[in-house]
C-alpha cells in the first residue's frame, strides 16, 4: 500500500480481475493464490491453460500455482528487493526496457539504474540462492511479454522491508511500461473481504475517507464542516501495531475493538496480550467470543454480513452490495446503530435512516466514491474513482498518467529481514494460511465441513531437515522462537526448502503468531512474519 | 450493406446479423431466441456431446448441433421444427432411462414406476422423489418435451453413491454424463480434479485413480456442483433437506476473501440453508470457494453472541443494551477526559462494511477527538 502509494500516488490494485485474463505474463509472488484467492487463481489458471500465457511464480514455497507456471524462482526469506533489482538488472542491461515509457512517464530511472548496476546474477544468486540463469530467464520472459500483469500478496508485505519490496515490483513494471495498460499492472490482492473499504472509509490513522490527509488544513476543515464540529485532530493517530505496545506503556487507556481478533492475528501474542490486560478499558464487538473478546470489559453482540445492508469494496476497488438475509440472533444488533449509539452518549449525536444515508454522506465528502449509489450498484458493482453518477467506474488506473503525474523509480538496496537463523535458533519460519481456514477461524472453525478437511495445526518440514532431526511425518513436534513455542504435527513436504518451516497461522491453540517477530515496517508497519528464526524438536 | 446481407443467417423467420465466428447457438441467443442446452457450459469449449440443441438448418443433411456450429452467410435456420422435437425427445428419453431419474412425467407404466420410485428411495434413505426436484435441467426438458422413458429398457447404475467427503454427494445413478463438471473443473476452474473415465456404458466421471473426491485434487469449490444439471452432485448439507420452492434467494457479497464474489443465500425458515455463486456478474461469474459455498454454518452458530455482556471480576454478566452502552461510553470518556483524546483508540475492521467503518471514523475524530483508528490489514 505504502509502497505502491508512493510510486504511482494511488495504493490499490491498478487493474481489475478480469485484467488477468488478457495478459501475455503474468508474474506471481508472496502469494498462495489457490488456497488464499481461489478464484483470482482461476482466472490466472486460465490465462495459462487456455489462453497460453505465461506464468512467472517467485515463491519459496512450491505452491499450487508454482505448478502452472514456466519459472518457478525460490528465494531464501526475505531477500525479495535482491531479485527485483536482479531482475531490473537483466532487463536493463539486456535494453529490454520499454524507453519511450520510461522517458514520457517515469522519473528517477538513472538512480534506479545505478542502484541495480550491482545486482548482477551472481550476486543475487548469492543472496537469494536463486540459479543466476534462472533469475535471466525470468527477468527475459517478464520483459518479453506485453501486457504483463504483476500480481502479489502478504508474502511480500509482511517484512521489515515490505514497503521497500513493494517500491521495487512497482519500480519493475514501469520499467517494462505495464502500469496504466489494460492486462498489466502492479495488484496486491487483499486478503480480507473488505480491507480495500475500510482503508477507502479513513479506517486508517493518517486519512480520512478517500485517502484526504488529516494533515491537511483544507481537508480538516472540509470534514469538520460536514461533520458538524469545530475542530478535528490534525496529527496523525498511532497504527494498529503501535496502539498495542503503547497500551502497555500507558499511552493508551481505552481501546474500541469490532470485528477483530488481535490475539490470534498480531505477531508476538505472548506481549500483545499482556498490553490488552493493561487497558483501563476495553470493548469488543464481535459476533464471537474471541480470544480478544474474552478479556474486554464490555463486549457486544453485532451482525454478520448475512444480516445487515451496507456495501463492501473486493480488492479491485470494487464497490459492491451487502444485502440482508436473514434476522440478526437473540439481541444481536447491527453494527451501524450500535455505533451511531456510542457517539450519541459521547455528547456527539448521529442518526441515519439506515445504510444507503451513510453511503450517501460517504459519497458527498469522498471524491472517489461520489458518483455511486445503490441503485447503480444495484446489479453489478463499480470500480472507484468513480467522481460523477455518469462515470463508468474506473477498472484500469494510471492510464495516461500517474495519480500524481509520473510515476517514481525508487533505487531500493538490499536489506536482510531483521531476524535471521543462528546457532541457537537455526531454521527459518514463514507462515501462511490453508485453503479451509480464514485468517484467525472464527468462522470457518464453526463449520465442521471444513474442520475436517483442515482439523489441526501443522509444520511443514522438508525431508531433509525431518531426517536430521529425527521427525516423522504425522508426529508431534515443538517449534520454539526468542518469543514463544508451540506444539504442531509435523508435515513432511517438498513445499518447503531445506532450513525453512511453514506454519499456517489460522489456529488459536497452536498459534504461530507466538512466535513470529513483531518487528514493523518502518513505514507501513506491517509486521514480518514471513521471516523469524525458529528451532524445532520432538515433542517430549 | 452488402456485408450486411453476407453475414445474416434466418432463424424461426427472423433475420439475425451475426459476427464471423459465432455459433448458430450463440446468435440466437444474442437475438433472444431459446434454442435449449443441456451439456453447454457458458465459458467452456462447446462440445456437441448432448445433442439437446440441435437445430434444423435447410439443406443440411442432418440435425446439427447449434452450440458447435459456426453461422454460415444465408443459412435458414429452424429451432422447433417438427423434426428438431422429435430428436430432442428421443435424447431426453435415452437420459431419463439411463438411471435413477424417477421423476418421469407421466405415461410410465404404475406399477414399475413405484415399485424403481421405492427402491431410489431406500437407496438414497429419503422419503421424496429426488434431491433436485423442482430444480433440475432435464426434468425441465423432460417436461417441455413430455418425454418418459416408457420406450426404453432402464439401465442400472453400477457405481454407488459416495457420501464420504463433507461437502458434496455424487450420485452416479443420477449421472447424465453431460460433461459440465468436467468442464467446470477443467476448464472454468483449473483443479483438474475429475475427468471422463471407463467406456461405453460403464462410463464414469473419476478422479485420478478412481479415488474418492477427499482423496483427489479436488478442493471442494462446488463448481461441479453448480454445474451439474441434474441430481447427480449435490450439497451434502442441503440434500433432501432444502426444497427450491421453500427457499427465497438473496443476493450479496462474500464475507472471505478480497475477491468479493457475489453470491446467492438460500433461506428457508429464516436460515441460511445454501450457498450459490451468482452467474454472469463480476467478478466471480458463478465460481466460488469451499470456503464460500460451503462455509456459512458460522452464520447460526450456537456460539454466536446474542447478549450485551460485561466483566465482573474473571466472569462476564448477560445486562441490557441500555447498561452496556452506557458502561462503553463512560469507560471510552474517562479515558479522554482523565488522559485527553489521544488515550483513545479504536479499531475498526476488514470485516464489515464501508458504512460502519466510515461511521467509526467519524467516531473517532468527530466524537471523541483522536486520529487512533486503525484495523488488521496489515495482519
Amino acid at each position: 500500500m505504502a509502497g505502491l502509494a508512493a510510486t504511482y500516488g494511488s495504493g490499490s490494485m491498478t487493474n481489475s480481475i478480469a485484467c488477468i485474463e488478457k495478459a501475455d505474463v503474468i508474474l506471481i509472488t508472496g502469494s498462495n493464490t489457490t488456497e488464499n484467492h481461489p478464484v483470482i487463481s482461476a482466472y490466472v489458471k486460465r490465462a495459462v491453460t487456455r489462453r497460453g500465457a505465461r506464468l512467472i511464480v517467485v515463491d519459496p514455497r512450491r505452491t499450487k500455482i508454482s505448478e502452472f507456471a514456466r519459472i518457478h524462482l525460490r528465494h531464501h526469506l526475505g531477500t525479495d528487493v535482491a531479485w527485483i533489482n536482479g531482475m531490473m538488472h537483466v532487463i536493463i542491461q539486456e535494453d529490454l526496457y520499454d524507453k519511450p515509457y520510461v522517458e514520457s512517464r517515469t522519473v528517477g530511472f538513472d538512480e534506479l539504474k545505478r542502484m541495480v548496476a550491482k545486482f548482477t546474477p551472481d550476486f543475487v544468486e548469492s543472496i537469494t540462492g536463486i540459479p543466476a540463469d534462472q533469475l535471466v530467464a525470468a527477468a527475459r520472459l517478464y520483459a518479453s511479454g506485453r501486457p504483463g500483469s504483476i500480481l502479489y500478496c502478504m508474502g511480500i508485505t509482511q517484512h521489515t522491508t515490505g514497503t521497500d519490496n513493494v517500491k521495487a515490483l512497482a519500480a519493475l513494471a514501469m520499467l517494462c511500461g505495464n502500469v496504466g495498460v489494460v492486462g498489466g499492472g502492479v495488484n496486491p490482492l487483499r486478503g480480507q473481504n473488505n480491507v480495500q473499504g475500510a482503508c477507502d472509509m479513513g479506517g486508517l490513522p493518517d486519512v480520512y475517507s478517500g485517502y484526504q490527509k488529516v494533515t491537511d488544513p483544507a481537508l480538516r476543515a472540509k470534514m469538520a464542516k460536514a461533520w458538524g464540529v469545530d475542530t478535528l485532530p490534525g496529527k496523525p493517530g498511532f497504527k494498529a501495531t503501535e496502539m498495542i505496545p503503547k497500551a502497555d506503556s500507558g499511552e493508551l487507556r481505552a481501546l474500541y475493538i469490532v470485528g477483530e481478533n488481535p490475539l490470534v492475528s498480531d505477531p508476538d501474542l505472548n506481549h500483545a496480550e499482556h498490553c490488552l490486560r493493561k487497558l483501563d478499558f476495553l470493548v469488543v464487538q464481535d459476533i464471537f467470543l474471541t480470544e480478544t473478546a474474552r478479556l474486554a470489559d464490555v463486549v457486544l453482540p453485532s451482525t454478520c454480513f448475512a444480516e445487515k445492508e451496507g456495501t463492501f469494496t473486493n480488492t479491485e476497488r470494487r464497490v459492491q452490495r451487502v444485502r440482508k438475509a436473514v434476522d440478526p440472533p437473540g439481541e444481536a444488533r447491527a453494527d451501524l446503530s450500535i455505533i451511531c449509539d456510542i457517539a450519541t452518549r459521547l455528547g456527539y449525536p448521529m442518526h441515519y435512516e439506515g445504510a444507503e444515508a451513510v453511503f450517501s454522506e460517504i459519497g458527498r465528502v469522498t471524491p472517489a466514491y461520489a458518483g455511486l449509489s445503490y441503485r447503480r450498484i444495484e446489479k453489478e458493482g463499480i470500480p472507484w474513482p468513480c467522481p460523477v453518477p455518469e462515470h463508468p467506474g474506473t477498472p484500469v488506473l494510471h492510464q495516461g498518467s500517474f495519480s500524481h503525474g509520473k510515476g517514481v523509480f525508487f533505487a531500493i538496496d538490499y536489506i536482510p529481514p531483521a531476524e535471521t537463523a543462528d546457532e541457537d535458533y537455526p531454521l527459518y519460519l514463514t507462515t501462511g494460511r490453508v485453503l479451509y481456514h480464514y485468517h484467525t477461524g472464527t468462522m470457518t472453525m464453526k463449520s465442521e465441513g471444513l474442520m475436517d478437511r483442515a482439523p489441526e495445526c501443522f509444520v511443514e518440514i522438508s525431508a531433509a531437515d525431518a531426517a536430521d532431526l529425527g521427525v516423522e511425518n504425522g508426529g508431534r513436534v515443538k517449534v520454539s522462537s526468542r518469543r514463544g513455542s508451540i506444539e504442531a504435527v509435523a508435515r513432511v513436504s517438498q513445499r518447503v526448502n531445506p532450513g525453512t518451516l511453514f506454519i499456517p497461522f489460522h489456529y488459536a491453540k497452536a498459534a504461530a503468531n507466538r512466535l513470529t517477530n513483531a518487528r514493523l515496517d518502518p513505514v507501513s508497519g506491517i509486521p514480518e512474519f514471513k521471516v523469524c528464526a525458529v528451532k524445532l524438536a520432538k515433542a517430549a | 450493406m452488402g456485408e450486411d446481407r453476407q453475414n445474416v443467417i434466418i432463424i424461426n423467420g427472423n433475420r439475425c446479423p451475426f459476427e464471423p465466428g459465432e455459433t448458430i447457438l450463440e446468435v440466437a441467443r444474442r437475438h433472444d431466441i431459446d434454442i435449449p442446452t443441456l451439456c453447454h457450459l457458458k465459458g467452456a469449449t462447446p462440445t456437441g456431446a448432448c445433442r439437446v440443441c440441435v437445430v434444423e438448418v435447410e439443406g443440411a443433411a442432418s440435425l446439427m448441433a447449434s452450440c458447435v456450429t459456426p453461422a454460415d452467410a444465408g443459412m435458414v435456420v429452424h429451432t422447433e421444427s417438427p423434426k428438431v422435437v422429435a430428436a430432442r425427445r428421443r435424447v431426453l428419453e435415452l437420459m431419463l432411462a439411463s438411471g435413477n431419474h424417477n421423476c418421469t412425467i407421466h405415461g410410465a407404466d404404475e406399477s414399475d414406476w413405484t415399485a424403481m420410485q421405492l427402491k431410489v428411495m431406500a437407496d438414497d434413505q429419503a422419503q421424496a422423489l429426488c434431491p433436485v426436484w423442482g430444480d433440475c435441467r432435464l426434468q425441465d426438458l423432460a417436461f417441455r418435451y413430455q418425454a418418459t422413458a416408457q420406450d426404453y429398457e432402464r439401465a442400472e447404475t453400477p457405481y454407488p453413491q459416495e457420501l464420504v467427503n463433507p461437502f458434496i454427494v455424487r450420485d452416479f445413478s443420477r449421472c447424465i454424463r453431460c460433461g459440465r463438471c468436467v468442464q467446470a473443473c477443467n476448464e472454468v476452474q483449473v483443479n483438474n480434479a475429475i475427468n471422463f473415465g471407463f467406456r461405453g456404458a460403464a462410463l464414469k466421471i473419476v478422479t485420478a485413480g478412481d479415488h474418492p473426491l477427499r482423496d483427489s485434487d479436488c478442493v471442494f469449490c462446488g463448481e461441479c456442483v453448480q454445474a451439474c444439471p441434474v441430481g447427480a452432485l449435490v450439497e451434502k448439507s442441503a440434500r433432501y433437506r432444502v426444497r427450491p420452492w421453500e427457499t427465497t434467494r438473496t443476493r450479496t457479497t462474500c464475507s472471505y476473501c478480497g475477491v468479493g464474489c457475489q453470491l446467492e443465500l438460500h433461506v428457508a425458515d429464516g436460515k441460511v440453508v445454501r450457498v450459490t455463486g451468482a452467474e454472469d456478474v463480476a467478478p466471480n461469474y458463478g465460481s466460488l470457494c469451499v470456503k464460500g459455498r460451503f462455509g456459512f454454518d458460522f452464520i447460526h452458530s450456537p456460539e454466536r453472541l446474542t447478549k450485551p455482556l460485561v466483566r465482573e471480576g474473571d466472569q462476564f454478566r448477560e445486562v441490557t443494551w441500555d447498561e452496556a452502552l452506557d458502561r462503553v461510553t463512560e469507560g471510552l470518556a474517562a479515558a479522554r477526559d482523565h488522559h485527553g483524546a489521544d488515550a483513545v483508540g479504536v479499531l475498526c475492521s476488514a470485516r464489515i462494511t464501508n458504512e460502519e467503518n466510515y461511521l467509526l471514523s467519524k467516531l473517532t475524530r468527530a466524537a471523541l477527538g483522536t486520529n487512533n483508528i486503525d484495523h488488521c490489514a496489515r495482519l
